[in-house]
């Protein structure tokens, strides 16, 4: 197999005491879906903010597209092509729809010192951003206040963000977290027709979308990954059985 | 153009029919306090760009309103009367100022942001208080206003009012235009989300610090016309209550809005005049005046959320 798009080595983390990632090895191939997922306060968000720089790791590496990204700012890791969605909905809410994604356009076509033209007339950001919403299927809703959406619809424009920055590899902190059984169907399809074209780490509580949508599956379990393998592998896992107590798998 | 716009535009106009106004009613007293208005009411936007669009609450912007006016006092002290010089280094020193007060305070956010730039401006303060040969403590008398190569006179009120005015009008246009650019957008982004902001690709302290250092030069602006406007220079110009000031007249005219800290500024001195100086009004109103002012404050701020501007039809921006 190539080299993998993104790669840690020996990645751990503490808070006090507590170990919350714990020599960690991970790796993403390009076009591959890599689920993470494990019981609550296995450390999975911790580790999702270490890849995305929202966290400095106390020890080990990052890598991605064969670069050492562990001491790079979290802004500078969003221009070499890594993108995050957040457990909890990260948008603009006092922006409208458009506004939140021609701001993540905007982000990645140069500096921003530009002072006298009005942002919001400029074709260059709303063009692309208007397309992006299109795309998550949320272009009627354009011009509505971002708080005024509905919650599954503040899922989709984040996405809709998350996909404006061009990412080479998109981190998803639960995405379906939060939907109704209707929506977060309809985003498990969505991601779905995303496979293959993008690269995807995905934190998700929700088997249905782990098992439809990764192509591996790594386990974490109090900041350890006791497990990656293929949906089948890790289904059969005795250890992840155990971890998960018997949850239906 | 929307309706809000329309507004400040009407505002505008009103503040043009004064002088003929006053001249007619034969109250030149107005031109004085209107003139005054203006003045604060460029501080006051300045302001507005930092603590509503950026979202950074600067205890301490009355600093500039100091500098300014000291940049005018001092090189009029010493015989240079050229007001184009005197007004380029207030606005140009405020803006250094700014860049060196922000570079350290824009870092911080919350209660320290406002702690910070409270106590650099409490620096200035105390500064100009020590400095015996401007005056020190009681300040000193500007003798010789401001000189503009004969092209206008600011002895001649209503000469002074329409620059002004028109000074008035252009700071609004261009904080106008900044909001709205790609520049204003990524400052308000960071001010709504800073985490979003951060994950989509933009540093939040660089475009931070440049709006601290343009609201400061405004404001440095301001304060050339105010040591004008007085002919006095005082280091109560930079004194924490007239940062406290400043703010208040934007948090009653309305955050980030284009009319608010024009309306602000209006309501905050025309009730300070009208409180302590109306005939009408009993003794037992004029001579505790701030109390009632006080009042008054508190009913706007808690009925009218969104400030004056937010009374006003239209759209929010």
């Amino acid at each position: 197999m190539n080299k993998p798009l993104l790669e840690t080595r020996r990645l751990r983390k503490n808070f006090g005491a507590l170990v919350a990632t714990d020599t960690v090895d991970f790796s993403v191939h390009a076009g591959e879906t890599h689920a993470v997922i494990g019981p609550n306060g296995a450390g999975k968000t911790t580790f999702i903010k270490q890849l995305s720089g929202e966290l400095r790791p106390d020890a080990g590496q990052i890598h991605f597209a064969g670069e050492d990204i562990t001491r790079l700012a979290w802004p500078k890791r969003s221009h070499r092509g890594l993108a995050r969605s957040f457990q909890i909905t990260s948008i603009y809410r006092d922006f409208s729809a458009l506004d939140n994604v021609a701001l993540a356009v905007q982000a990645h076509a140069g500096h921003s010192f530009r002072f006298w033209h009005p942002a919001r007339a400029d074709e260059a950001l709303t063009g692309p951003a208007f397309q992006f919403l299109r795309q998550v299927n949320l272009h009627e809703r354009a011009n509505t206040l971002a708080a005024e959406l509905s919650h599954g619809e503040q899922r989709q424009l984040e996405i809709a963000m998350v996909l404006a920055t061009r990412p080479r590899l998109m981190l998803l902190d639960e995405p379906v977290a939060g939907m109704g059984t209707d929506e977060s169907q309809r985003m498990i399809e969505f991601l779905g027709s995303l496979r293959g074209n993008t690269t995807m780490v995905l934190v998700e509580h929700d088997m249905d979308a782990v098992f439809t949508l990764a192509d591996r599956i790594s386990v974490l379990v109090y900041g350890r990954i006791i497990a990656t393998g293929t949906p089948a592998e890790i289904r059969a896992n005795a250890e992840v059985r155990a971890a998960y107590l018997g949850e239906d798998l | 153009m929307n309706s809000r716009n329309w507004i400040t535009i009407a505002l505008l106009l009103l503040l043009a029919a004064v002088p003929p106004l006053a001249a007619w009613l034969d109250q030149p007293f107005y031109l004085d306090l209107l003139r005054r208005v203006m003045i604060f009411a460029i501080a006051a936007i300045s302001l507005n760009l930092i603590l509503g669009y950026g979202g950074m609450v600067s205890f301490g912007h009355a600093a500039y309103l100091g500098i300014g006016a000291y940049a005018v006092g001092v090189l009029g002290y010493y015989g240079i009367y050229n007001g184009w010089l005197q007004w380029g280094v207030a606005i140009g020193a405020s803006a250094l100022v700014a860049l060196a007060i922000g570079s350290v305070s824009v870092r911080t956010s919350g209660i320290y942001f406002i702690m910070i730039t409270l106590a650099f401006t409490q620096m200035l303060y105390y500064l100009g208080i020590s400095i015996e040969e401007y005056g020190g403590d009681d300040g000193m008398r500007l003798k010789v206003r401001s000189q503009f190569s004969g092209l206008i006179d600011l002895n001649d009120p209503t000469a002074f009012y329409y620059l002004v005015l028109v000074l008035l009008a252009l700071t609004l246009l261009l904080v106008h235009r900044l909001v709205n650019s790609r520049f204003g957008l990524a400052l308000q982004a960071a001010r709504s989300n800073e985490a979003r902001t951060r994950a989509i690709g933009l540093a939040p302290y660089p475009y931070r610090l440049a709006a601290f250092t343009i609201a400061g030069a405004i404001c440095g602006l301001a304060g050339a016309l105010l040591v004008n406007h007085t002919a006095y220079l005082t280091p109560d110009f930079m004194n924490w209550t007239r940062s406290g000031e400043l703010m208040f007249m934007v948090i009653l005219g309305g955050i980030a809005t284009a009319s608010g800290p024009l309306l602000g500024a209006a309501a905050f001195l025309l009730l300070e005049d009208l409180l302590q100086g109306w005939s009408v009004l009993p003794k037992w109103v004029t001579e505790h005046w701030q109390l009632y002012l006080g009042v008054i404050l508190v009913l706007a701020v808690l009925y009218a959320k969104r400030g004056l501007a937010g009374l006003l039809p239209g759209k929010n921006e």
